[in-house]
């Protein structure tokens, strides 16, 4: 029946048959989500009650000036930092491997494999790590570094350092994949022209891998950057916030849930979406000004 | 003169050589052992009698193997159910995706039509949007349509909130030819037989990649199943072992198998498809 349509009659019917669930879903799941944040974040909604009063910027203002709230941009900080560090060895680690080295496979299989590993996973791993005489103690004594060990979760000025460290070992592995595979999308006789020029494998760093990387290393660094603020599922297992180490997203979670705080976990939530717009604008504007 | 001038910046160049080499596996070795020891050591962990656990230390190796953690961590945790949940929504969520993907991104790329950019963008823009925090939403609207504590909520979340899956098909699409489309037609064939017949058995490839990628996904996904299943008969893997910790917290031998129990899934998968899962990312990032 559909098979004696018209062309144009098919067209329309299968654009709409086959988008539909999709749009829907986007809408409901992504899009009104938003405009409903959006709504509550400029009211004290608790969840519950049927009278929504609306308070403006009070939530807003809330977070930036409430010491409470306002620590975890303290916590995005060490996430930030650790991300370009994550970046920078997922860019070391690729330029070596794109070379001749032997073991290829192998080391690149290792750095990989612990992006595909379960959070859950990661965590019970991480926690016995950082233990009193769990992995890392142990390994520092065997190396003669023992007496360098530390309450690497119990310490609050330190605990910040190790979960960051620990997403870096979680997602350096997948920025390392993707850069590798452009690196290697590079035509290999530019290499070739080059080294007969005389150039150093620093300089063909610096002046063939960089200029091909310079989108994918961007985009890298935009997910990169909106992660570091979105870091929740590692120090929530780990630690559940404990010792100062609670995430802005762990927050917004807790005011949400457990406090009933609705209208302020929404604020909570649109300052997030505002960063990772904030950080996409930033990196096209530095990207447009290079070329 | 010339002759020892060349030799000697012959073997400047070898020493250089030799030395960059040198620090090049230094690090590979240290980045690799990073990477492995701490999963190494909870492997050990799991398969250490008690008695060499307790006298030996956290890098020693075993005297005697013994598997009754594996065992007991399996049956304590309530891993066979952890395991059958996760397989129901795997299923369930995948055929979903690869089906809906496919077909819009099918539709997107063969046709022109009004509201194409629009939805086009609506679906970039979505890309960017940090999803945990949509969740404070999200929670209405399951518990108002009735799937809280149901399987059904991961499954409709699953498939609800990807859209990078369209965008691999998107993209795969693009090796696809349209003559084969266009021969199709001059044949009589319907839009949907195109789909059906030509276009979705050569997607296989793009097919396998989503369903690798987004089962990995799903497998390792944590917080949904947390918040919208706190029923111990709906666990997931991933909130059976969490749960499992609790009141099981200072006996690591039986944790270390929990975790080892989850990863091995993991690991025969990434030796299988390991070409499959490098082409995955690096194809979707484009």
């Amino acid at each position: 029946m559909f098979n004696k349509l018209s062309y144009e009659a098919q067209k329309r019917i299968i654009i709409v048959l086959f988008t539909i669930i999709p749009i829907a879903m986007l809408a409901t799941f992504t899009y009104y989500p938003l405009v409903r944040m959006i709504e509550y974040s400029f009211t004290n909604w608790d969840g519950l009650a049927t009278n929504i009063k609306f308070v403006g910027l009070k939530n807003y203002i809330t977070v930036f000036t409430n010491p409470d709230y306002f620590k975890v941009f303290g916590v995005s900080l060490y996430y930030l930092i650790a991300t370009f560090v994550q970046l920078a060895l997922a860019l070391y680690f690729a330029t070596i491997l794109s070379f001749n080295v032997r073991f290829k496979n192998f080391f690149k299989g290792v750095l990989f494999f612990p992006y595909l590993l379960n959070g859950v996973a990661i965590a019970f791993i991480f926690q016995y790590f950082f233990q009193v005489n769990g992995t890392l103690d142990t390994v520092l004594k065997f190396v003669g570094l023992g007496a360098h060990t530390q309450l690497w979760l119990g310490n609050p000025k330190i605990i910040n350092i190790s979960l960051a460290a620990v997403s870096v070992w979680r997602y350096m592995g997948g920025n390392f994949i993707i850069f590798l595979g452009t690196i290697q999308a590079i035509d290999p006789q530019i290499y070739e022209a080059a080294e007969i020029d005389g150039a150093n494998r620093f300089q063909q760093f610096i002046n063939i891998i960089l200029p091909n990387l310079k989108r994918i290393i961007s985009l890298n660094l935009i997910l990169a950057l909106s992660g570091a603020f979105s870091a929740f599922e590692i120090p929530f297992i780990m630690t559940n916030g404990a010792n100062g180490s609670k995430t802005f997203v762990m927050e917004a979670l807790e005011v949400a849930f457990q406090y009933q705080k609705v209208g302020l976990a929404c604020a909570m939530g649109i300052i997030l979406l505002l960063i990772c717009i904030f950080v996409t604008v930033l990196q096209k504007g530095l990207l447009v000004s290079e070329d | 003169m010339k002759n020892n001038d060349r030799k000697k910046s012959l073997l400047q160049y070898k020493i250089k050589y030799a030395t960059s080499s040198i620090i090049k596996y230094i690090t590979l070795i240290f980045g690799a052992a990073i990477a492995i020891i701490p999963i190494l050591v909870i492997f050990l962990s799991s398969i250490k009698t008690k008695k060499d656990y307790d006298t030996g230390g956290v890098l020693s190796l075993p005297t005697s193997v013994t598997f009754q953690h594996y065992i007991d961590a399996f049956t304590k945790g309530d891993m066979f159910t952890g395991f059958k949940n996760t397989f129901f929504i795997l299923i369930v969520v995948l055929t979903a995706k690869i089906i809906l993907g496919a077909a819009a991104a099918y539709v997107l790329h063969r046709f022109r039509f009004k509201g194409k950019v629009f939805i086009m963008t609506a679906f970039l823009v979505a890309t960017f949007i940090p999803g945990i925090v949509n969740n404070i939403i999200i929670y209405q609207i399951i518990s108002s349509i009735g799937l809280f504590n149901t399987l059904g909520s991961v499954m409709l979340l699953g498939i609800g909130t990807d859209v990078i899956s369209m965008y691999i098909f998107l993209q795969f699409l693009d090796s696809i030819p349209v003559s084969l489309d266009e021969s199709a037609m001059l044949d009589g064939a319907s839009y949907f037989t195109i789909f059906r017949t030509i276009i979705f058995p050569l997607l296989k490839p793009a097919i396998a990649t989503v369903g690798i990628l987004q089962g990995v996904g799903l497998y390792n996904d944590f917080y949904t199943p947390y918040l919208y299943m706190p029923d111990p008969g709906l666990s997931t893997i991933a909130t059976a072992l969490y749960r499992f910790k609790g009141p099981n917290g200072s006996d690591w031998q039986i944790i270390a198998a929990g975790v080892m129990i989850i990863i091995i899934p993991t690991l025969i998968i990434f030796l299988a498809l390991q070409k499959h899962i490098y082409n995955g990312i690096q194809g979707s990032v484009k």
